[in-house]
């Protein structure tokens, strides 16, 4: 690429943002060797990514079943999580392409009494679909829906910390914590918390009147959910789409074929494997965002020989991270380093060294632990993550070669979560991510959370995430995540594999801003912020 | 008293599909009971804690005892009521019968659907194969059919897929660079003359009519091309065993045309085997084509079953299980009822 190209291809992003004038664009054509009609046309197209109103699309989820319910105590995957929370509903915050947190349903919120207490205002004019505006009634039903002794959410441990809610004046909610919490908009950004109209002082569900830019017209369990434009959004020209409709289809090559031939605009979750034949079609873009979720081998520490840090250093020595990315995910994963925190995330620093296939290192870390050789069991199943098994193979020959003998013990894929994880010393793990480091500390990592998957309670690692979360001092905290990065990744208990990326593709009908990272489907949000390319 | 035996073998085989539906669903209780976690643990997944878990189970009954709760469920089930699905939750019930009738529905027509084609056409290719056996077109007709037939039907289903698909990507493949210019573009010619089915029958409850014939139209040729085979050697095989009898010979002598003699003497005696297995074939496209709907994406029972295992919710399996017994019963009881019809020594005994 030549620079007068290259300054081209920056200056068509421009066009879309208004920033490049046409005079100016046809003049930097002319350098890289275009004549002025073809420059001109260049123009017009690259002008047309503004988005524009109207259109249908058809988006193809990998997940839906027939027990799938717009009750928002359950939504356990991308088909409930993009249509009933991404695009029904609003949350009181969201969280934007950069990572960032922004008001959603609230206007704004702000902190007070060391992060203890924190003042949500609600927008003003925003209305459920029913009609009946937004008030903070409704705010604190819908919150405590996953409170309390009986709640039936999975969004319970979320809002553990709570202690108090209550509704100042019809616009504005206070939440009171236990303990400060500097990220707490960001848990307010969960997709199960999302505001539902109060019905006698009890959230109703189930009429599946919510406040967000899209309207429930037709809802067929496991199979697709039609929607239409909420034309009273209280977001300025939000959404651009007229009717959305979401198609849940599990099978990949089905998915792959559907999207091929034109039958749905858009699919999440790609099949890797035959990625290739996708990029051949001349009307389909790959979209790759490396997100939050990551691949974990939590070890319990409580049990031999975890329990030994050598051993669980040796462990972190022995695996060759680099060819589990490139052989298992097919270089659709970014290698981690003991670290659970996502590049992308708020405080993210790699810790030192980085932990990489070193037979010497790890032979080092057993005779440390007083072992010459070691013998392990891992317990894995593809319901871990696809692709478990085989990358439990390639750890069993690199761990040979360091003379640790891994006996790959393959456990049955149903209730994988209820038998294996938890229960077994050694196995295969998921975590989709959280939008904050102490997010993601305080659900796998805290020594009293029930998910915390290797056991571990390193006393100074709990005192930093404690006084971290209520810090407001940014660099003071800064180094304290620093801190606690480093102690996950030298003593901790959970060997992180990879980053996975998000891989899903498209047809060139639709159209896209920068594609968030929290979450699969940009940030569930696709439904509300995609639109269609051609008129 | 002498009984009709057509209303005997009615009553008798009805009596004991009766208890044959009961012992299926003890079956079927006892071993989805048997399989390591529940309801409440599989839709919570990972996110599951004790305390949401038990709340869970306690609003959808899962914290009584399995005999118990087996029996309030077969209770209910003997006035006809299939109960709820436990994705119900209170204020927002979701009866069994309601999520089945238009799965069942879909799966019927698709099933209908075939059986217009595939029977006739077995049928027919049988017949064919027996009056002209031997020759070139009998050799064709066999070769094809157990082509189709030996490939596994998700194999056959994604071979179809592919060929839709590459109608619009062949011209752009190495394979159709690396061909001389005419054989590629007569391959893509011949590609594009095949309707452009849609891969994806995902249909609703509003899809009109012949939209719903058109998006089933990719697993309805799957399905044909999967049981034709089976029907049409029994046809064939079937004719062909009743040729070499006497009685037939006679036919011939007394000068008639072969397809008079396929038609008219051997094919009455040949329906009972065919029927029987016309019968199992079409009992298949009801309650065996689970991998052919997901391939396609098309809601029928199978999907809806292997769903329902999945997230444990054990009314819907139960009801799906029965079904699918039923079906059974009752296809093989329409198949015994013709062949005692169409066997006069069966319908009259002395």
């Amino acid at each position: 690429m030549s620079e007068s190209e290259y300054k081209l291809r920056i200056a068509k992003g421009l066009i879309g943002s208004g920033k490049v004038s046409r005079r100016d664009f046809i003049h930097l054509g002319l350098a890289a060797g275009l004549t002025v009609v073809a420059a001109d046309q260049l123009f017009v197209t690259a002008a047309r990514a503004e988005p524009q109103q109207g259109g249908f699309a058809k988006l193809g989820m990998a997940h839906g079943a027939t027990t799938d319910s717009i009750d928002p105590a359950g939504y356990p995957d991308t088909f409930s999580q993009t249509a009933f929370s991404g695009a029904m509903s609003n949350s009181l915050t969201e969280v934007d392409a950069k990572g960032g947190i922004q008001p959603d349903l609230a206007e704004s919120f702000e902190s007070s009494n060391g992060a203890k207490t924190w003042v949500f205002k609600l927008r003003k004019g925003a209305t459920f679909h029913n009609g009946k505006s937004v008030t903070a009634d409704d705010v604190v039903t819908s919150m405590r829906y996953h409170m309390g002794a009986d709640t039936k959410s999975a969004a319970k441990p979320l809002l553990a910390s709570v202690k108090k809610i209550k509704a100042d004046g019809p616009e504005t909610v206070v939440f009171t914590l236990d303990s400060g919490n500097a990220d707490f908009p960001y848990i307010m950004s969960d997709y199960h918390l999302v505001i539902m109209p109060s019905v006698d002082g009890k959230a109703d569900w189930a009429s599946g009147a919510r406040t967000g830019a899209f309207v429930l017209e037709n809802f067929q369990p496991g199979v697709s959910t039609k929607l239409k434009r909420n034309p009273n959004y209280f977001k300025n020209g939000k959404p651009y789409l007229d009717e959305v409709e979401f198609v849940a289809i599990t099978d990949l090559a089905a998915r792959m074929a559907a999207l091929s031939t034109g039958e749905v605009d858009y699919i999440g979750r790609a099949d890797l494997k035959t990625l290739g034949m996708l990029k051949r079609n001349p009307k389909i873009d790959i979209i790759e965002i490396t997100g939050y979720g990551h691949y974990t081998l939590p070890m319990n520490v409580t049990m031999a020989p975890f329990d030994n840090p050598d051993v669980r250093m040796a462990m972190k020595w022995a695996i060759n991270r680099q060819e589990i990315a490139d052989k298992i995910f097919l270089g659709h994963a970014t290698v981690a380093n003991d670290d659970p925190i996502a590049p992308a995330i708020k405080f993210y620093k790699n810790p030192e060294p980085q932990h990489s296939f070193d037979p010497e290192k790890a032979r080092h870390y057993l005779k440390k632990a007083g072992l010459e050789k070691l013998k392990v069991d891992l317990s894995v199943a593809d319901a871990a993550f696809a692709g478990a098994v085989d990358a439990a193979a390639l750890i069993r020959e690199t761990a040979a070669q360091c003379g640790i003998e891994v006996n790959v013990v393959r456990e049955a894929e149903d209730a994988y979560w209820d038998n294996v994880w938890l229960k077994k010393p050694w196995c295969a793990s998921y975590w989709s991510g959280r939008a904050t480091a102490d997010w993601m500390f305080t659900q796998a990592f805290a020594a009293e959370s029930s998910w915390n998957e290797s056991f571990w309670k390193n006393p100074r690692f709990n005192e930093l995430l404690v006084q971290a979360r209520a810090e407001t001092d940014e660099a003071k905290r800064a180094a304290m995540y620093a801190e606690m990065q480093q102690l996950t990744h030298d003593d901790g208990g959970t060997i992180v594999l990879v980053f996975n990326n998000f891989v899903s593709a498209k047809s060139k009908k639709l159209a896209h801003g920068d594609v968030a990272p929290n979450w699969e489907n940009d940030g569930l949000k696709m439904a509300e912020r995609w639109w269609t390319a051609e008129a | 008293m002498r009984v009709n035996p057509v209303a005997k073998t009615v009553l008798q085989r009805l009596g004991l599909g009766l208890i044959t539906l009961f012992v299926v669903s003890i079956i079927i209780f006892s071993a989805i009971a048997m399989l390591p976690g529940d309801f409440a643990k599989a839709t919570l997944g990972q996110a599951a804690t004790p305390e949401t878990v038990a709340a869970l189970q306690h609003e959808i009954g899962l914290d009584r005892p399995p005999i118990e709760r087996y029996f309030s469920w077969i209770g209910k089930m003997a006035q006809g009521d299939f109960g709820s699905s436990f994705a119900s939750r209170t204020g927002y019930r979701r009866t069994v019968a309601e999520i089945i009738a238009p799965r069942l529905y879909n799966t019927m027509f698709l099933a209908v659907m075939t059986a217009l084609v595939a029977v006739p056409l077995a049928l027919g290719l049988g017949i064919l194969a027996a009056l002209y056996r031997n020759s070139w077109f009998d050799r064709l007709v066999n070769t094809v059919t157990l082509t189709t037939i030996s490939f596994p039907e998700f194999f056959v289903a994604y071979m179809l897929a592919f060929l839709i698909i590459s109608r619009d990507t062949f011209a752009g493949t190495d394979l159709a660079q690396s061909l001389p210019v005419w054989l590629a573009a007569s391959i893509d010619w011949t590609l594009n003359v095949v309707p452009k089915f849609p891969t994806l029958a995902n249909i609703s409850d509003q899809t009109p009519f012949w939209e719903h014939v058109w998006r089933a139209a990719l697993p309805s040729i799957t399905l044909t091309l999967v049981i034709v085979a089976h029907m049409m050697r029994m046809t064939r095989a079937a004719i062909i065993n009743m040729l070499s009898s006497p009685y037939i010979d006679m036919a011939r002598l007394k000068g008639m045309t072969p397809m008079v003699v396929v038609l008219r003497h051997a094919l009455p005696n040949a329906w009972a085997p065919i029927v029987t297995v016309v019968a199992f074939n079409l009992a298949y496209l009801i309650v065996g084509v689970v991998v052919v709907e997901v391939v396609f994406v098309y809601p029928g029972v199978g999907q809806l079953m292997v769903d329902a295992v999945k997230s444990r919710d054990v009314p819907v399996v139960q009801a799906c299980a029965l079904v699918f017994a039923a079906t059974y019963i009752l296809l093989n009881l329409i198949a015994d009822i013709i062949s005692i019809a169409t066997n006069p020594r069966l319908l009259h005994p002395r």
